[in-house]
This record gives structure tokens, C-alpha cells and sequence, in this order.
């Protein structure tokens, strides 16, 4: 097992090396250098801002560009924003990527808590009214953009009946303890339903497939046989099983997880990776677009690695080595 | 056969309603009894009603199925006016099953200790630490080796043949008057299927257990069993001891399922070489409901079904050729 952990880890550096030629290729395929989209000072001459581009390598051959920029990333460092002016990547991005963190776990806490008991109770009576208006909701739920649904509930219960904050993640930076956590928590709740929305309304689906399925199955029938409760053949025969490629599911979710955020931390103003990035790509203020590019690849490669780690904790027919 | 049955299963109506107006007469009017310590067979080509029938006994009929009618006595009790509750006390207490597939009818996830151990627990009573000992010994007893070890394997670790010897430690585990066996070697290799129906036999002598046996083997149905029921279209349509039924058969379809094995030697799995195929369980011919393929098949046959007639003390049979007391 550890073996393989280490074995899949050393095939993440080729992954990463051909990851990060693809993300600096694109951001240099992109029209434009940080110069190019502000309005020039006609006071300053063009050589000056050759010289600047000079000073920040711009003016190298692209592959020359890459190794520096690679090397630098090999040692740890992503190099200097442009926009902010002395700050490090790394800096700006470790100021906002626990925000993110918090905002993702929560998603998922609501995914979980909502998702998995409906798509029970909809596998247990299928065709029922309840399952169907969890049906008719789950494709809401996918169909449905997150910013739109996202600017639904800040009218709905932010501006309307003025429940939760619509913006930011917390009141005050006096609050600590208890007062604090409940106080973030207050601010997570609507960009947390927002982001969990689309995952809450396919996790439903997952499970209501997963325990029909797993219901279905010799071994339930065994289980009934044997004189086991309707509550033991549930809970413990059914769900261990349908949970298998729901635990599975969740080490994927990792990434999208991320992705999302993007666009929901932006319809919320919240200060997380998303709202970094956007506002990276409109200054095309490289050196963070592509920091967080790669993040978001390793956020991906991890979690299909803990993917298949929890695969084999869950599923005693699975083993690597 | 003086004593009470320990099974006594009286007009028995199991449908499948597959939808507004398709019915699917899976067990129609079937009614049998089993007595203490003998094994009884049920034969029948594919779809003749065999599962359905020991899944309404254990009450593990799943929608759009429905014991629409009759009565199912074990102990005195009529199975159907129990709540769920209460048949959860009669599975596995009373009556073990055991299943076609030893492939899948344990679950993948946990430990064969586990699932045996719960099953006692439930059942029993006891405490952690003797339901395992009980477990252990059993496995022992169903020639297992290296009971301790298996006891912490999970299924997928063991052969079909030893899944099955697991199964049939936990059909007996809480001491049955009665097991319900599905075909349960159909799915095993030949040189495995007599080990393991010689095992069900050892366990039914040394625990006194009353053996309802399906099976398509008409082998099988002649080294272990002591009485035949025939079932076709969701009936019964003869009954009779095994020696008798073998030599004294009267069905035509019991004759078509014997002359359809060259010789007993040879290995016959799957019975059906008669003629046609079984009609669909929602689409039975009027009358007869072998009429259909039937070579001695009359007039009368395609209007009337005719009744389950007894020719005597122990012998029954459903076909017109019979009717008014005699063979004419
Ligand atoms: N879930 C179901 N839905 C609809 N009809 C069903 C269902 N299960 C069984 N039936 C009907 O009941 C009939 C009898 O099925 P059963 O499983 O008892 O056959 P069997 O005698 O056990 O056959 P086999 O030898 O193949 O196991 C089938 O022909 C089918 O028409
Ligand atoms: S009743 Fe008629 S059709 Fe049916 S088995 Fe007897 S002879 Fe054949
Ligand atoms: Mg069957």
C-alpha cells in the first residue's frame, strides 16, 4: 500500500512537468503582456517600458522563459505578482486558500447531509411523490448556473429577508472563539449552498442509483433470509455497499470542488483562490493565473489519489501493492 | 408421516403485477406440506414457479410481486398474518435458506465471522464472544479448515465451493426445522456438487432438519431426496414419493422431463428438452397449461385446467387422463 502511494507520487512529477509546460504555453499564446492592457502614460517613452518587460524576462526566448520560471517553482517560489507590486505568489495565494478550504468543506458538508438521506429515502420508494420532487430538484440543481443561483439567494436571503450576510466571511476581525466560528459559519452558509448545489443534486442521484442497485442484490436477499431488521439490512448491508462508490466519488470531488469556487466566490465577493484568479486574469497578472492553474491540477491529481487510497480502506476487494 | 408438518403451505397464489392489465400467475393455487426430517424436491424447467415459491415461504417477494392468497403454517402459525417484524423472528430461526449463487449471496464487504456472528447474535441472543465460538465451530462442522482463519476472510477470499459450505453453516446456525436449498450446486463444479449436497445431507441427519430441495437434477432428485413435487406454469402437477414418481409416473411432463435424460449417468444440468417452450407466466394457454406442448394432449384439455387428482394415499397428479378414479 505504501509502496503504491509512493509509486503513484513519483508519477505525479511527469504529470505536473507536462502540466506546467501546457499552463505557461497557454499563458503566453494569450495576446498580451501585463503592459499591453493599460492605457500607456504618453509622458513615459517606450523605452521604458522595454525596459521593464526586460526586467521581467519578457523579452526571452519562450523556452528560455520556461525553465527560469520552472526552475524558480522547483525551489519553491512562484515569482513576484504584478499587479501587487512586491508580493510574493505564494504570499497571496496562502492569504486566501484557507478561505477557499473552508467554503469547499462546507459545500460538501451540505452535499453530504442533504444529498445522501434524500437519495435513501427516494431508493427506498422509488416512484414515490417525495422522489419525485427530489428528481425534478436534481435537475434543477445541475441545470441551473451557480452564479445565477447564487445571485437568487443574496436577493432572496440576504436582501429580502436579510438572514445571512452576502458577501465577505466575517463581521469583524475582534471576534474570536465560539462568537468567530459562529460568525464564519453565518458567512459561509449562502456561497456554501451555492457551490454544493450542482454536487448536491448528483449526489442525490448517485446514491438513489447506488442503494436501488445494492437493494437488489443477492447478498440483501441473504441478509433478509438470515432474519436480519430492516434497519440492519439498511443501514449496515445496504448503505456500507452503496457508500463505496460514493467515498470513491468524493476524492474526485476535490478538484471541480475548486473549479466551482471560481465562479461562486466571485458572485459572493468572497476573498478566496477564486476571486484571486479572476482578478489575475483581468490584470493578466501571469505568474498567479498560473500558480493557481497548477494548484488546481495538483488539487485534481491528489484527490484521484486519495480517491482510489479510500477505495481500497472501504472495499476489502481491492488491494494495491 | 403421522407427525405435524413442519411446513404446511395451502393454496398459495404468488403474482407479479406487471402492469395495469399484465399478471403474471408466478405460483397459482400451490399447496404442499413437509414433515419432519425428510427432503422434498421441486422440479420444473426454468420459470416454472420454484424460487417464487420458496421466496413466498420465507416472504421475500419483492414488488411488483404479491402473495395475493393461501396459507403458509410453520409451528402453528400462519407465516402470512405476521408483521415483518415478526418474520424476521421465523428467517433464519426457523428456517434457513440457501441460494443458487455462493458467488454473491454473501456480502462482499464484511468478514464471514461477521455475517455469521450476527445472524446467532440476532437470533440467539448471546454475547459477542460465544456467538463467535458458536460461528467457528460451525464452519468446523461444515468441513472448513482452518475455521479461526476464516473467520476473518471476506468472501471473495474463498471458492464457490467453500462459500456454499459457509452458507449452509449459517443455514443451520440457529438450529432450523427446515432449509430451504435453491439449487444450490447449480452454480458449483460437478466434482463439487456431490461434496456439498453429501454435507446437506450429513446436516440434515445429524440435526433432524426437514430439506425442501430445488433443483433441475433429476440425479439429485433421485440419490437425496424422498419425495417429488413437479411444478409447471406456476403448479403443481404431480406429487408423489420419489421411488414411486420415477417409476410409476403419470404427467405427461413428468414423463417428458425423464425421457429428456438419456441416462442417468451423463451430466444433465438443465432439463427442457420437451418440446416448445414453458409459456409466460402472463400468458398461460386456456385449459391445460402444458397443453400447449403436450403429445397426448385431448379437447377437453385446451378448455379445462384440470385439478390436482389423487390417485392414491400418496400420489397426485393434475391431468384429464386421470380423472374419474383411474387410469382408462
Ligand atoms: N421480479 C419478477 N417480475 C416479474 N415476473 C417475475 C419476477 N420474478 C419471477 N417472475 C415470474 O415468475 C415466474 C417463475 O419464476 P421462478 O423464479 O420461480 O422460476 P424458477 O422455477 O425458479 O426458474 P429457474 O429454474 O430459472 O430458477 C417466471 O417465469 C416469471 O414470469
Ligand atoms: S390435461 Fe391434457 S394437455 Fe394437460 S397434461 Fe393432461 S393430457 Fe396433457
Ligand atoms: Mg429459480
Amino acid at each position: 500500500m505504501y509502496q503504491y502511494i509512493i509509486r503513484r507520487f513519483l508519477i505525479f512529477i511527469p504529470m505536473l512537468i507536462a502540466l506546467s509546460i501546457i499552463v505557461f504555453g497557454l499563458a503566453k499564446a494569450a495576446p498580451g503582456d501585463p503592459f499591453s492592457g493599460k492605457i500607456l502614460d504618453p509622458e513615459v517613452g517606450m523605452e521604458v517600458y522595454e525596459k521593464q518587460r526586460a526586467e521581467l524576462g519578457l523579452d526571452k526566448p519562450v523556452p528560455v522563459q520556461y525553465v527560469r520560471w520552472a526552475s524558480k517553482i522547483a525551489q519553491g517560489s512562484f515569482g513576484e505578482s504584478i499587479t501587487y507590486k512586491g508580493r510574493s505568489v505564494e504570499s497571496l495565494i496562502k492569504e486566501r486558500f484557507l478561505n477557499t478550504v473552508y467554503l469547499g468543506l462546507f459545500a460538501l458538508f451540505i452535499t453530504l447531509i442533504v444529498a445522501l438521506p434524500i437519495g435513501i429515502y427516494s431508493a427506498r420508494r422509488p416512484y414515490s411523490l417525495i422522489d419525485y420532487g427530489t428528481t425534478t430538484f436534481g435537475f434543477f440543481g445541475l441545470a441551473v448556473p451557480n452564479f445565477f443561483f447564487g445571485l437568487v439567494v443574496i436577493y432572496l436571503f440576504s436582501i429580502k429577508l436579510g438572514w445571512f450576510p452576502a458577501q465577505g466571511t466575517i463581521s469583524s476581525t475582534k471576534l474570536t472563539g465560539i462568537a468567530e466560528f459562529k460568525d464564519r459559519i453565518h458567512h459561509l452558509v449562502l456561497p456554501g449552498l451555492t457551490l454544493g448545489l450542482a454536487s448536491t443534486a448528483s449526489y442525490m442521484r448517485y446514491m438513489r442509483s447506488e442503494v436501488m442497485d445494492v437493494l437488489g442484490s443477492d447478498f440483501i436477499r441473504t441478509a433478509k433470509a438470515k432474519g436480519m431488521s430492516a434497519n440492519n439490512v439498511l443501514y449496515k448491508h445496504t448503505l456500507r455497499n452503496a457508500m463505496i462508490p460514493i467515498i470513491t466519488l468524493l476524492g474526485m470531488e476535490l478538484g471541480p470542488l475548486l473549479g466551482g469556487a471560481i465562479i461562486t466566490e466571485q458572485v459572493f465577493n468572497f476573498p478566496g483562490i477564486g476571486t484571486l484568479f479572476i482578478g489575475s486574469v483581468i490584470n493578466r497578472d501571469y505568474p498567479v493565473v498560473m500558480a493557481i492553474t497548477l494548484l488546481l491540477g495538483v488539487a485534481i491529481l491528489v484527490g484521484n489519489l486519495l480517491a482510489d487510497i479510500f477505495y481500497s480502506v472501504v472495499d476489502p476487494r481491492i488491494r494495491y501493492d | 408421516m403421522s407427525s405435524e408438518p413442519v411446513l404446511d403451505v395451502q393454496k398459495l397464489k404468488t403474482y407479479f403485477y406487471l402492469d395495469q392489465n399484465l399478471v403474471a400467475k408466478a405460483v397459482d393455487d400451490v399447496s404442499f406440506s413437509v414433515y419432519p426430517g425428510e427432503t422434498v424436491a421441486i422440479v420444473g424447467e426454468s420459470g416454472s414457479g420454484k424460487s417464487i415459491t420458496a421466496l413466498s415461504i420465507m416472504q421475500l417477494i419483492n414488488k411488483p410481486g404479491r402473495i395475493v392468497e393461501g396459507s403458509i403454517r410453520v409451528r402453528e402459525k400462519n407465516l402470512l398474518d405476521l408483521k415483518e417484524k415478526q418474520m424476521t423472528t421465523i428467517r433464519g430461526n426457523h428456517i434457513g435458506m440457501i441460494f443458487q449463487e455462493p458467488m454473491t449471496a454473501l456480502n462482499p464487504v464484511f468478514t464471514i465471522g461477521n455475517q455469521l456472528t450476527e445472524m446467532i447474535r440476532k437470533h440467539k441472543k448471546v454475547s459477542k464472544e460465544i456467538a463467535r465460538n458458536k460461528a467457528t465451530e460451525l464452519l468446523r462442522v461444515v468441513g472448513i479448515p482452518r475455521p479461526d482463519a476464516i473467520m476473518k476472510e471476506y468472501p471473495h477470499q474463498l471458492s464457490g465451493g467453500m462459500r456454499q459450505r459457509v452458507m449452509i453453516a449459517m443455514a443451520i446456525s440457529c438450529e432450523p426445522e427446515l432449509i430451504i436449498a435453491d439449487e444450490p450446486t447449480t452454480a458449483l463444479d460437478v466434482t463439487i456438487q456431490a461434496q456439498i449436497l453429501d454435507l446437506l445431507k450429513d446436516m440434515q441427519k445429524r440435526y433432524n432438519l426437514a430439506v425442501l430441495l430445488i433443483t433441475h437434477d433429476l440425479g439429485v432428485v433421485y440419490e437425496y431426496t424422498d419425495r417429488v413435487i413437479v411444478m409447471y406454469g406456476g403448479q403443481i402437477v404431480e406429487q408423489a414419493p420419489t421411488k414411486k414418481l420415477l417409476s410409476l409416473t403419470k404427467h405427461p411432463y413428468t414423463n417428458g422431463l425423464l425421457s429428456s435424460l438419456p441416462n442417468m449417468e451423463e451430466d444433465v444440468e438443465r432439463l427442457g428438452t420437451i418440446k416448445g417452450t414453458v409459456p409466460a407466466a402472463y400468458n398461460f394457454p386456456a385449459g391445460c397449461r402444458f397443453s400447449t406442448r403436450c403429445p397426448a394432449v385431448m379437447e377437453k384439455c385446451r378448455q379445462i385446467n384440470p385439478p390436482l387428482l389423487q390417485l392414491d394415499a400418496d400420489h397426485f397428479v393434475r391431468c384429464h387422463l386421470y380423472e374419474d378414479g383411474g387410469d382408462e
